[in-house]
């Protein structure tokens, strides 16, 4: 027997529509799990006191603190380079062996796993400079994983600010860098914008390059060369070491509102974006 | 006559080589409308882009002779690009409004210049807005998104955002293509005003443009001059055969 | 003009700097792990699954073996997922449904992996333990893990190179009397072809570099898998569950595990380059 062809396309489509399905049920489902086991145990003073006995008790205050700084600094380090560099390869230069080669790093950069971000980390930052396992380590770290993303996405940024406003701006007598301030990344603004912002977001998410260069120490950190424990960390050994499954569940609640805020942010941003460029 | 606001000597400009215009000889003066004609590639728009060196933004240009403005070539390494293109103003075929408020728009050339003084700025935002003809329309609304307003009005906004800055010589790449007759005609309306200030160079497709809206024009043709002269007596008694052959239609 | 000049040479030199630090990394990695390779004997510590590092055996066979079957495990079941939603949301569902899911795709690969390893273990691995057997821990449930992990990034690739179909291909299919199915099998598919292996290869290469998640489900055994219910140990888990005590030959030998990872994922990588570039290249000519 012959199976006519819509009959194929139903039995295929709806297969796919399937698969579809389960991906938006297991998303549903992993924010559904942590937040219905996690929100409940949600504190202010969870939110606001210091662990004791390793976390079994108190709250997260200092991995708040950690991770606001740890992935807040990488940001800061990274989001000038990464954007003065969309700049160079978008408005300063044609396009030639040159640029060739540094967007082959940067996709290269992009590919290389975080493992290997926080061995590095740790020989380079932590031991060669001397920083050792410290809130700056770990940050220095994260912002060289996080680069090529904010390289990629500024450039896409930018390269969608549309030709013509660059002509205009030079016809009214501007000099290349004012042209660049003030058309290109002043429309571009919002596209790049969405990049940092999910940079921090996977900053905040990291866990196995800050396990390396930032260390777990539980205590607030006074400097930046003092040890921190970040959230994702924070969470990991919780859980792995079944310390406390209330704690680690209210921690991992945390992470997973600060991420999902972030997102929309970042879509919300990108929607401006859109709609300021008219694409 | 007056001596020439700006002399064009023996001007060649190529694109990776190829010329797009050649060996050009011109001359434009104060207080006229200068139309240049001719059809598709036949370099108007290079050379509209050589006047205020646009053109230096494409990688593959390169040219020789000379553009002398009061007496200097515009060529010379000496030259501030950014202050020769704020004194010959270019106006686009497509007006684009860059996407800000009117008057943001219009007091942007200045503040590239370093020009702060509010006043300053207030009395040459209103000041051109009424030589562009715009004034009445916008003068309530100024701090609206320039893109709200139609296609004419933003045309007029664009020569006003280039009036702002007082340049010597006004250069238009065919300002009313994408325009309706009204519009069009409220842009040639202008230009009768703004030549009391400016001298007008008009590049267009459309001949009976050039011939109401002009007091001199040049034709152009594969990058050749093939003839310039006072606009009545070149649409009406063309020396050159081609040009009569482009008026008549014969092509393009 | 001269001060854009030197603008312009500023930027060059942060845009090096940006990628010198790739150059660092691969210095570093290999200055620290290439000395024991040698040491050891690259057939040594390539082909034995003798992991003993008090003895000083250091042969990391069976964390090769357990990262290769996890990468696998993965790409099958992110390929599965990637292309049922990229054609699913390119092609069939209403574009407002298709807007409205492509934030959630990429909320998923902001979830971190820390969650997706923990969600694992306390749901799946004890579902596999008590309907399919053995301790739960295993290839199975790091492949299913790691699949959902990268499905995004696979997702988004693939949905890039099917827009970056011709239409007119596509309506030239319908109108020959296609059903939109068999547009999708004969044209869509073969000409968005070498996009969607990049795509795949990329996700391999997520998968194989993806640390904490596979610790926490995957079961960290020293020893080749034998079946998809066998625990295993990645490179990337052996790196980071010892590299908190280890010191000297040790610590150089993890060292040598990340040097591993690095070349199999420059591989992949300039794998799935050199596939994209050569899409890139026929579409010039054609």
């Amino acid at each position: 027997m012959k199976v006519s062809p819509a009959t194929t396309q139903r039995v295929a489509v709806g297969f796919m529509w399937t698969l579809a399905a389960i991906t938006f049920a297991v998303l549903i489902f992993i924010l559904a799990f942590i937040l219905a086991h996690g929100l409940p145990h949600v504190t202010w003073s969870f939110l606001t006191e210091s662990p004791s006995s390793m976390g079994r008790e108190g709250g997260i205050f200092p991995m708040i603190l950690g991770t606001l700084l740890v992935a807040g600094l990488a940001v800061l380090v990274a989001a000038p380079i990464g954007v003065a560099t969309a700049v160079y390869l978008t408005e300063y230069t044609r396009e030639g062996r040159l640029t060739a080669v540094i967007r082959f790093g940067a996709d290269c950069l992009a590919g290389v796993p975080s493992i290997i971000f926080g061995l590095f980390g740790f020989v380079f930052f932590a031991i060669t400079l001397g920083m050792g396992l410290s809130v700056l380590s770990g940050s220095l770290t994260l912002a060289l994983m996080v680069l090529p993303t904010i390289i990629r996405t500024s450039e896409e940024a930018i390269r969608a600010v549309p030709y013509a406003y660059r002509e205009v701006s030079f016809g009214l007598g501007s000099t290349r860098w004012q042209m660049v301030i003030t058309v290109v990344l002043r429309s571009a603004l919002p596209g790049i914008s969405t990049g940092i912002v999910l940079s921090l977001g996977r900053s905040i998410s990291e866990t196995a390059a800050v396990m390396l260069t930032a260390g777990s120490a539980l205590r607030l950190p006074r400097s930046l060369f003092d040890s921190s424990r970040t959230l994702a960390l924070h969470f990991y050994i919780l859980s792995r070491e079944g310390i406390s499954m209330p704690n680690a569940y209210a921690t991992a609640s945390v992470l997973i509102i600060a991420i999902l805020a972030l997102n929309l942010l970042a879509y919300w941003l990108m929607r401006r974006f859109v709609a300021k460029v008219g694409r | 006559m007056p001596a020439p606001r700006i002399q064009v000597q023996g001007f060649t400009a190529c694109f990776d080589g190829k010329p797009a215009v050649k060996n050009l000889d011109l001359e434009i003066f104060p207080h006229e409308r200068l139309a240049i004609i001719g059809p598709a590639s036949s370099g108007k728009t290079t050379f509209l882009r050589s006047l205020n060196r646009l053109n230096d933004l494409d990688p593959g240009f390169t040219h020789s002779g000379e553009i002398l403005r009061d007496g200097k070539n515009i060529y010379d390494a000496d030259v501030d690009v950014a202050e020769l293109r704020r004194k010959i103003g270019m106006v686009y075929a497509v007006p684009v409004p860059l996407p800000w408020s009117i008057y943001d728009n219009l007091v942007y050339g200045l503040r590239l210049a370093g020009v702060r003084d509010r006043a300053t700025l207030n009395e040459r935002v209103e000041t051109a807005l009424r030589y562009a003809v715009l004034w009445d329309e916008v003068k309530d609304r100024l701090h609206e998104p320039a893109n709200v307003l139609s296609g004419g009005q933003q045309q007029r906004l664009c020569i006003a955002r280039v009036l702002v800055l007082e340049p010597d010589v006004l250069i238009l790449d065919e300002p009313c293509s994408g325009l309706d007759p009204i519009s069009t005609g409220k842009i040639e309306d202008a230009l009768v005003t703004l030549k009391e200030r400016h001298s007008i160079v008009l590049v267009t497709n459309n001949t009976k443009q050039a011939a109401r809206a002009s007091d001199r024009t040049a034709f152009f043709l594969l990058g050749d001059l093939i003839e310039v002269g006072p606009t009545a007596q070149l649409f009406t008694k063309p020396t050159h055969k081609r040009t009569n052959d482009y008026l008549v239609g014969q092509f393009g | 003009m001269k001060r854009d000049r030197l603008i312009g040479a500023i930027l060059l030199v942060v845009a090096l700097s940006a990628i010198s630090g790739l150059a660092l990394i691969t210095v570093f990695i290999f200055r620290e792990g290439v000395p024991i390779i040698l040491r050891v004997g690259a057939g040594q510590f390539f082909l034995s699954t003798d992991w003993e590092p008090s003895l000083g055996h250091f042969g990391i066979l069976s964390m090769i073996g357990g990262s290769l079957a996890v990468t696998v495990g993965a790409a099958v079941i992110g390929v599965v997922f990637s292309l049922g939603l990229a054609i699913v949301l390119t092609q069939f569902a209403p574009p407002a449904l298709a807007a409205a899911l492509k934030p959630a795709i990429e909320l998923l690969a902001g979830i971190p992996s820390v969650v997706y390893g923990f969600v694992g273990v306390v749901t799946l691995v004890p579902l596999i333990r008590h309907s399919l057997g053995g301790p739960g821990l295993s290839v199975l449930a790091a492949s299913i893990v790691l699949g959902i992990m990268i499905l995004p990034t696979i997702t988004s690739i693939a949905i890039d190179a099917l827009q970056a179909v011709p239409r007119s291909y596509v309506e030239g299919s319908i109108a020959l009397g296609a059903t939109r199915w068999q547009t999708v099998t004969m044209v869509l598919l073969r000409a968005a072809r070498s996009g969607i292996v990049a795509a795949v290869i990329l996700g391999m290469g997520r998968a194989i570099g993806e640390t904490m998640a596979v610790i926490m489900v995957a079961g960290n055994a020293l020893a080749l898998p034998h079946s998809l219910l066998d625990p295993v140990r990645t490179l990337t888990s052996n790196i980071a569950l010892e590299m908190g005590y280890a010191s000297g030959d040790h610590r150089q030998a993890l060292f040598a595990t990340g040097v591993t990872l690095f070349v199999i994922i420059t591989l992949l990588n300039t794998a799935a380059l050199a596939v994209s570039r050569r899409r890139a290249g026929r579409r010039r000519v054609g």
